[in-house]
């Protein structure tokens, strides 16, 4: 990966990421009360994850059997609200688990 | 600076610090398994101190998205600290300075913005500092040491952890999905119009990062439209 555009995509990421945050504190005072606005952001990140995880990981690992598998593993301990750090290790580890199973 | 309020600050950004370090090092583990070098993982979360825009912004560049995909997904997934922000703006004090304010807006994050509303006083420079200070240690402190982790970490165990980052979501989606049934539907939703950008012939020529900024602007809009989120619902 080319260092030139990383530095590039960085800079555009972190540059974006301040301006909205900056924005408001300098230029407004009024505070936003509209429902469906409030209700639309509510609901971003949720679908943003939704849409980058389905269907892309079920070619993240060596294997769909053994991704599919990760994405089990990953579901139930999401479900019983692990930390993102122990769904995440146990995603992964189970799909190794079935690659070295020969799958 | 007043040493009292940016040591109260310290003291009320421990826990995020904490927090921040375990989430951060899954992000610097993932990211550097999947092909992106330690140093732009860890310069990425000491400038953008964000998850989901990070994470997103990393999935892209790993596929050479190009910039304009890139600052307009960073735009959608983060344009909630607009509004957080918006808060803020109205609870510091009045005497802060533009530059105050300048320094104070790079530190709003979902959680230093929770805590900083719950204090009673208005909000000083000073304490805001203390409370984004703790937040950015442990966010930065947990991506290196989570890709420097990878370095140890046997070959054929990096091959299967391509399927962390995703692992990651995942624990985000699922637990508000389990209790309320609009993120279910807004996360089903999600899911049916991400599989058609994948599958649908015509669809499938829109390239990754254009088809996720349609699917969230469209689901999260009929979301909102048929199931407004009331306000205690937002935590």
């Amino acid at each position: 990966m080319k260092t030139e555009y990383l530095l590039m995509g960085i800079l555009v990421m972190a540059g974006m990421t301040y301006l909205i945050r900056v924005t408001p504190m300098v230029l407004f005072r009024k505070k936003i009360n509209h429902k469906w606005v409030k209700s639309f952001l509510y609901y971003v990140p949720y679908v943003v994850l939704s849409a980058m995880t389905f269907p892309a990981i079920f070619s993240s690992t060596g294997s769909k059997l053994s991704a599919s598998f990760g994405c089990v593993a990953a579901m139930i301990l999401a479900y019983f609200k692990r930390s993102l750090l122990t769904v995440a290790l146990g995603a992964a580890i189970t799909a190794f688990l079935v690659q070295l199973a020969g799958f | 600076m007043k040493k009292e309020e940016f040591l109260q600050g310290i003291r009320d950004g421990i826990p995020i610090c904490l927090g921040y370090f375990s989430v951060s090092m899954a992000f610097g583990l993932t990211s550097v398994l999947s092909g992106l070098p330690i140093w732009a993982t860890v310069l990425i979360s000491l400038t953008n101190l964000t998850s989901a825009g990070q994470f997103a912004g990393v999935n892209l560049l790993l596929v050479h998205g190009n910039m304009i995909e890139l600052a307009l997904t960073t735009l959608i997934i983060n344009i909630r600290y607009f509004l957080m922000s918006l808060s803020v703006s109205q609870k510091v004090e009045s005497k802060m300075t533009l530059k105050e304010r300048f320094a104070v807006s790079f530190g709003i994050t979902d959680e230093i913005f929770a805590v900083s509303m719950q204090r009673k006083e208005n909000l000083t420079s000073s304490y805001m500092a203390g409370l984004i200070l703790m937040p950015v240690i442990g966010w930065t402190g947990g991506t290196l040491t989570g890709a420097v982790a990878t370095s140890i970490m046997p070959e054929v165990l990096s091959s299967a952890m391509g399927i962390a980052l995703y692992g990651m979501f995942i624990a985000i989606i699922i637990p508000p999905a389990r209790e309320h049934k609009n993120v279910l539907f807004a996360v089903m939703l999600a899911i049916l119009f991400s599989l058609a950008f994948a599958y649908v012939p015509g669809l499938k020529k829109c390239s990754g990062g254009w088809s996720i900024i349609i699917i969230t602007l469209i689901v999260s809009a009929v979301a909102a439209a048929l199931f407004p989120v009331e306000e205690e619902e937002e935590k």
